[in-house]
């Protein structure tokens, strides 16, 4: 696990006008220590990644990645294209095992278990989480039978016991009111928006410990993403969430701990307002401000 | 020239790049298709659509003093012998086989000194020796003159005609249910005898047992056939009364008994609706009767029966073969050369000539495996066999072979357009793999899959040849579902559409009078395949729009 390093006391005072190299270094494929604020180590964690690599094939995807996700808050993950941050996402609940080509080293524990040791039931973990993605994927069945289909798979058979938990999901998920009274229509007859919402809806529905979401408005207008941000924000305190982000002000509005990546490695980590406002790094200031990425 | 400046020269743009020339080749090709599909449609329909049609009945007198009526079949002109142009020649039907020996006969125009419509030219289908073509003289009653002009015998056919189809239906009947009941019961008395003697040897206690009943039951039976032999001639003596006496063109004069009469009309006579009415009589036979003179006359419902059956026990078989060797290939397998090579090899299947499946299929359905049953089962029976040979659960399963590379490749491709995103979004929710198999991608594969399935039946309805070897017969005298125990039989073989095409119109002893029927099966064979894929299109749209339509 990475914690405050020489380069840390090193970069305390405003960012050193040489910088850039750091990237350089990263890309050059040099070792590079992260830079995590003190703050992030004070939080209860419910995720903790430990010195996490992933290949894709001969391609190292992730380097040595070290976080603590802290608990009931959400933390944004950032950085430009390729960098890394859907695919440690996507390690959490170990979807990408489902690519052939996956090699990983380094572990991540989920309230103190091992995600990746081996015996570790892959279903069981995955039901401890819900997962949101890029695009709305609703299953080609009508809204109620998406919603509960967590619960279903789980061999829950009972009507009332499924029925409380559709209404208690979309109502979190702020849907309920829109979708009451057509539960049983084809969910693929919702708008866009209201597809995400159905599938927050749906990955909240077995209760998870964390709620990992990749870029869920990336392909929403901005009425729809404005009604996902402000649901986030409802369920900032109940579920420990980790999102991945393009957008710099949807991480800064939404997101309590914001972590910057590049190429694989994690940069720098910490609080959102202090990575906004006074990053340690150089880098991240440049990334934010949009001078590169 | 003036000082104005000249606009620069240009190379003209280059006919290829405005690309007109492509449109009308491409749209060219697909006009071509469209006129071959419409042409073979419009010929089908126009040809097998006409052949039932109660057509006007002509009667022309030759120079030679003859005289010839019938139908017009067809015509064509023939370069002539004087050098005074080309004569029309015409092919009349004349029937009357048992008088004249022959079905058709050639007139050509130039030897014809008069024409005529007679009134009372009436067309006779009979069960046997074809048509006869003649004018009611009179109606026999007991032999004797009951009516003598047209019309009142002509009205005294009507009075009786219903009265002997009764009593016609009643034989019919009594000979293949009461009749076969009886042949059954004794058959399977004698076949306990035989068992008892394969099981426990000639001359024990449970053999010699078997015998006794089999004597009790024989007596018996023997007893019943007399009986019903005596009702069914009854039936014959009081139908063999009636007559109706006819006078061809050439004078001759025949009577012919009403109970040979499957209808009889006067063409000549009739307004346009009675002319529909006797087309829709003929299409209803078509569709529900047995076939009768070697196929060229009667119905084809066997035929039909035959393959709707056949396809759909093909269905049942190649269908879930199919979808789970394409899930395994698709979901499970890991990608890979022996996965390549697997799929290599199920595209080379669907390209081996279907008679090499009637070969395999005769090889291993009728005799390995139809061999092993009759030894294991119905040993008793030997040497008869009964599932060694072809039959409909073998022409099934080899039609099932032979689409199974349709199914697959269908079912995998609908699988692969299944977005990764819905299954990794089931495998978030905690999902195992067969449950997102089953709930998320199967449901979402259907129209696909149904799509596949119809491809298939449609190929397996069509196919005729390995059939020839595994079970289609000419003429099957029994159904493959009936009400005997246990019902379906498929061990029988049957009648299919595509062999009887075939059996018409290369086997036929008849063949002008079975041409026609030609172009009408075909009719009816298109129509039941663009039945089934419409039937197919509908389902689709319905899950397509329950499954698949989405803002995403």
């Amino acid at each position: 696990m990475n914690t405050l390093t020489a380069t840390d006391t090193l970069t305390l005072e405003p960012p050193a006008p040489a910088g850039d190299d750091r990237l350089a270094a990263i890309a050059r494929g040099g070792q590079f220590d992260a830079v995590v604020h003190p703050a992030v180590d004070r939080e209860d964690a419910t995720l903790e990644v430990r010195d996490f690599c992933l290949w894709y094939g001969p391609k190292k995807a992730l380097h040595h990645i070290g976080m603590r996700i802290p608990r009931g808050k959400v933390t944004a993950l950032i950085g430009p294209s390729g960098c890394g941050k859907s695919t440690l996402l996507r390690s959490v609940n170990r979807i990408n095992d489902l690519l052939d080509t996956v090699r990983i080293e380094g572990d991540m524990l989920l309230n103190g278990d091992s995600i990746y040791a081996p015996g570790v039931d892959v279903i069981e973990l995955r039901k401890r989480m819900g997962m949101v993605f890029q695009k709305p994927n609703p299953f080609p069945m009508s809204v109620y039978e998406n919603v509960v289909y967590p619960r279903r798979i789980d061999g829950e058979r009972s009507r009332a016991a499924l029925a409380e938990v559709c209404e208690r999901s979309l109502r979190r998920a702020a849907l309920w009111d829109e979708v009451k009274d057509r539960l049983q229509e084809s969910a693929m007859s919702l708008s866009g928006g209201q597809q995400q919402r159905l599938c927050i809806a749906r990955a909240i529905a077995a209760e998870p410990e964390v709620l990992l979401m990749d870029e869920p408005c990336s392909a929403l207008d901005p009425i729809a993403t404005n009604k996902i941000e402000n649901l986030i924000d409802e369920l900032r305190g109940r579920y420990t969430i980790l999102i991945v982000t393009h957008n710099m002000q949807q991480a800064s509005r939404t997101s309590d701990y914001t972590a910057f990546m590049y190429l694989g490695h994690l940069v720098e980590y910490g609080p959102t307002a202090d990575l906004f406002r006074k990053p340690r790094l150089r880098e991240t200031e440049d990334y934010i401000t949009g001078r590169f990425g | 020239m003036s000082g104005g400046r000249a606009a620069p020269r240009r190379e003209r743009t280059a006919l290829f790049a405005q690309g007109e020339p492509m449109i009308w080749l491409t749209g060219g090709g697909l006009a071509l298709a469209l006129a071959m599909i419409a042409g073979l449609l419009a010929l089908v329909v126009v040809q097998g659509s006409v052949t039932l049609w109660p057509g006007p009945v002509t009667r022309v007198e030759l120079n030679d003093g003859r005289a010839v009526m019938g139908e017009v079949a067809r015509s064509e002109s023939v370069g002539a012998t004087g050098g005074d142009g080309p004569v029309r020649r015409r092919l009349f039907r004349t029937g009357n086989f048992e008088l004249t020996g022959e079905h058709f006969q050639w007139v050509a125009d130039s030897d014809i000194r008069a024409e005529s419509r007679p009134e009372w030219a009436l067309v006779v289908e009979r069960t046997a020796w074809g048509r006869f073509y003649g004018a009611p003289q009179a109606f026999l009653l007991d032999g004797r003159a009951a009516a003598s002009d047209p019309a009142s015998a002509w009205a005294m056919y009507e009075q009786h005609r219903l009265a002997v189809q009764r009593r016609l239906r009643e034989r019919q009947r009594l000979e293949s249910r009461d009749i076969g009941r009886v042949n059954r019961r004794i058959e399977s008395a004698r076949l306990a005898v035989k068992s008892a003697e394969l099981r426990h040897g000639m001359g024990s206690v449970p053999h010699r047992e078997a015998v006794a009943r089999f004597e009790a039951v024989e007596r018996q039976g023997l007893a019943e056939h007399a009986r019903l032999r005596g009702r069914i001639e009854a039936l014959n003596r009081e139908n063999a009364r009636f007559q109706l006496a006819l006078a061809t063109a050439d004078g001759w004069e025949q009577a012919i008994p009403l109970a040979d009469i499957v209808r009889a009309c006067a063409p000549n006579r009739l307004g346009l609706a009675a002319k529909w009415a006797v087309y829709g009589s003929r299409w209803l036979e078509f569709l529900s009767g047995a076939p009768r003179e070697a196929n060229s006359e009667g119905g084809v419902f066997p035929a039909l029966f035959g393959t709707a059956l056949m396809t759909v026990v093909m269905s049942v078989a190649v269908v879930p073969f199919g979808v789970m060797a394409a899930l395994y290939l698709r979901e499970y397998a890991k990608a890979g050369p022996l996965v390549s090579l697997v799929r290599i090899a199920i595209n080379n299947l669907a390209g081996v000539p279907s008679i090499v499946f009637g070969v395999f299929g005769l090889g291993f359905f009728c005799y390995i495996v139809g061999g092993w049953l009759d030894r294991s089962f119905f040993a008793a029976n030997l040497p008869n066999p009964t599932f060694g040979k072809g039959g409909l659960l073998w022409s099934a399963l080899t039609l099932a072979l032979l689409t199974l590379p349709v199914v697959i490749v269908a079912t995998e491709e609908s699988l692969a357009a299944v977005p990764n995103s819905m299954r990794e979004g089931s495998y978030a929710c905690g999902a195992g793999k067969w449950q997102t198999i089953r709930r998320i991608v199967l449901p979402r594969a259907l129209p696909g899959i149904l799509t596949g399935t119809i491809l298939a039946m449609a190929r397996g309805a069509g196919e005729v040849a390995p059939l020839m070897l595994v079970g289609a017969v000419k003429l099957a005298p029994e159904l493959p579902v009936d009400a005997v125990a246990p019902f379906l039989h498929p061990e029988r073989s049957f009648m299919h559409l595509g062999f009887h095409i075939f059996d018409l119109g290369f086997q036929s002893p008849n063949s002008e009078a079975a041409r026609p029927m030609v172009f009408t099966v075909t009719l009816l064979l298109i129509a039941l395949i663009f039945l089934l894929n419409l039937v197919a299109v509908l389902l689709r749209a319905r899950l397509k729009k329950k499954f698949v339509t989405g803002a995403f």
